[in-house]
């Protein structure tokens, strides 16, 4: 499955610094956002976009993660040349993301 | 418990004006905040302001007044906003002027100053936070400096019987702080109460952001009533907590998942959220639904108040030149492709100086590149070439050599447009708080 069906998501920025939230629709399905959405595996899939490190920051009270994407912006949203220069379009790019095991696991559709 | 309602009319400079009006007549508010200024709009108002002295206020300032001061005057609303950008008095004046045509009640209106910390920043061996440089490194190519003020003045104008508070740069969260501290009479050293007092505010500031704005995405999260989307009210106790709803029949949703969204909004390190008047602690906040577009919000924390205030520093960056052409039917990304390859071989034969380019196909892979964007093959393409350059002159050229595809390109191209502009960047250096002094002047209408 993907990411986009356990969670949900908003981008921030500020300078050229990006910040992706990921919530948990369901706060059982927390746990698996921790193991499986790793800081690792979004600075691999934004790759091409970010230039510096990706730091995560963990919310379990409100079963959420905070990820924080330096040198993200092209500059920034006052200099940056890309179409969408705040970076507001990341977030639904990383709802792609897949995501194995979990919530299937017991209640699949036959 | 004491409470006020605050409601939050303007996420930004351009927002929708009648969710404003809707909360002023039905949200059986006391206070409206509108948050209207970006992180760069104050050195283009400062630019405007260099040009005609009784302008640099927000452009939607008039409209706006006209179309809530009758009635929260009759109400008692109080209003808060940063719409006086690089001019707070002439925008109070302004606003005065307005009262005063509209035949409304004697209001005070308050303007605060002393955000403008030019003098103090100009040729300093302040360091540029975000690149290797100082204030005397940017030279003559500074336009402004600008420090986000905190709550106090604005509390301060409030406490001496302010109807309206204009500012110019302060933190976002603070014009909400203002009126729980002038209200509640928060000590200014409660870091905790302080700390959510900042909940409240940076969760209020974005307005329809929080009440089904920016969410909406069909299947996965349906929001109703889009096109009418009400804004929000934070009802606030006394002791900070904070019940987040909007106006009844109005569109969108309060929920949990739209508080989620919106806390985090924006957001670094949530121990540690650093603002004028606290370092908040969003970590401990819990949020709960207690009915329907009714979300209780409570467990912020804070810290004491950092020893510099953060400021904003508006500089001629550089030019950007930009050139677009379009391409439809069979074998358009094809043709997209070869489009870009032409400009990129034309920019270096041509002897064009950049420091930077962007070759994209709008509709392929404009946002995230190359590998996240080959996936499908889209009936029609947009070609844009983009570049940075060191003149005006520089930047038009590349324009032009996405124009030139017309008559010496790939088939079928149409629909050019070219543009080239200066840049007008901010960055952000730490300025000792001692070295800002803001003040509160009145106006009365």
């Amino acid at each position: 499955m993907k990411l986009r069906d356990i969670a949900h998501s908003r981008t921030g920025d500020k300078g050229n610094i990006s910040n992706i939230s990921v919530i948990a629709f369901d706060a059982k399905l927390y746990p698996l956002l921790v193991s499986q959405v790793t800081a690792a595996r979004v600075k691999d899939m934004f790759k091409d976009i970010v230039q510096g490190e990706v730091v995560r920051y963990e919310l379990p009270n409100i079963s959420a993660l905070n990820f924080v994407m330096d040198q993200a912006l092209g500059g920034g949203v006052t200099r940056s040349l890309a179409l969408d220069a705040h970076g507001k379009s990341l977030s639904s790019a990383l709802l792609d993301l897949e995501i194995e095991g979990g919530i299937g696991d017991t209640d699949e559709a036959p | 418990m004491r409470k006020i309602r605050i409601g939050s009319g303007a996420g930004y400079s351009g927002d929708r004006i009648e969710p404003a009006v809707e909360l002023a007549e039905k949200g059986d508010i006391q206070y409206l905040v509108f948050e209207c200024l970006g992180e760069r709009t104050v050195a283009l108002a400062q630019q405007a302001r260099m040009k005609n002295p009784d302008s640099g206020f927000d452009p939607l300032l008039e409209e706006r007044m006209r179309a809530v001061l009758p009635i929260c005057a009759s109400k008692g609303i109080k209003i808060v906003t940063n719409m006086g950008a690089a001019n707070p008095e002439a925008a109070a004046r302004k606003t005065a002027e307005i009262a005063k045509a509209m035949g409304l009640p004697k209001l005070k209106i308050a303007a605060i100053v002393g955000d403008d910390v030019l003098d103090a920043c100009k040729g300093s061996d302040l360091p540029v936070l975000e690149f290797d440089s100082t204030m005397r490194g940017l030279g003559n190519k500074v336009l402004s400096a600008n420090a986000y003020l905190g709550a106090e003045p604005m509390a301060a104008a409030l406490r001496d019987g302010a109807d309206v508070v204009i500012t110019g740069r302060a933190s976002d969260p603070a014009l909400f702080l203002a009126p729980m501290i002038h209200a509640f009479g928060w000590s200014m050293s409660d870091w905790n109460l302080l700390g959510q007092g900042i909940v409240v505010g940076h969760l209020l500031e974005c307005a329809g952001q929080i009440t089904g704005g920016y969410f909406a995405d069909p299947g996965f999260k349906d929001v109703e009533g889009l096109a009418r989307l009400g804004f929000p009210i934070g009802e606030v106790s006394e002791d900070g907590t904070l019940v987040v709803t909007k106006v009844d029949g109005s569109g969108g949703e309060v929920s949990a998942r739209t508080c989620k969204e919106q806390l985090l909004y924006e957001v670094h390190d949530p121990k540690r959220y650093l603002q004028p008047d606290v370092v908040a602690d969003f970590s401990q906040v819990t949020i709960e639904e207690i009915g329907r577009d009714r979300v209780r919000v409570t467990g912020g924390q804070g810290t004491p108040r950092p020893d510099t205030l953060k400021v904003s520093v508006g500089y001629v960056d550089s030019y950007i030149g930009e050139g677009q052409m379009s391409y439809a039917g069979s074998n358009a990304v094809a043709r997209g492709r070869l489009a870009l390859d032409i400009v990129r071989e034309r920019l270096k034969l041509t002897g064009v100086v950049t420091s930077e380019t962007r070759f994209d196909l709008i509709g392929v892979d404009s946002l995230h590149g190359e590998t996240l964007g080959a996936r499908s093959e889209p009936y029609e393409v947009r070609v844009r070439v983009t570049g940075r350059t060191d003149s005006l002159r520089e930047a038009v050229r590349i324009g032009n050599e996405v124009e030139t595809l017309y008559t010496n390109g790939p088939a079928g191209g149409g629909g050019a447009t070219k543009s080239a502009r200066d840049v007008v960047a901010v960055a952000s250096v730490l300025l000792p708080r001692e070295q800002a002094t803001p003040s509160v002047r009145f106006v009365e209408a």
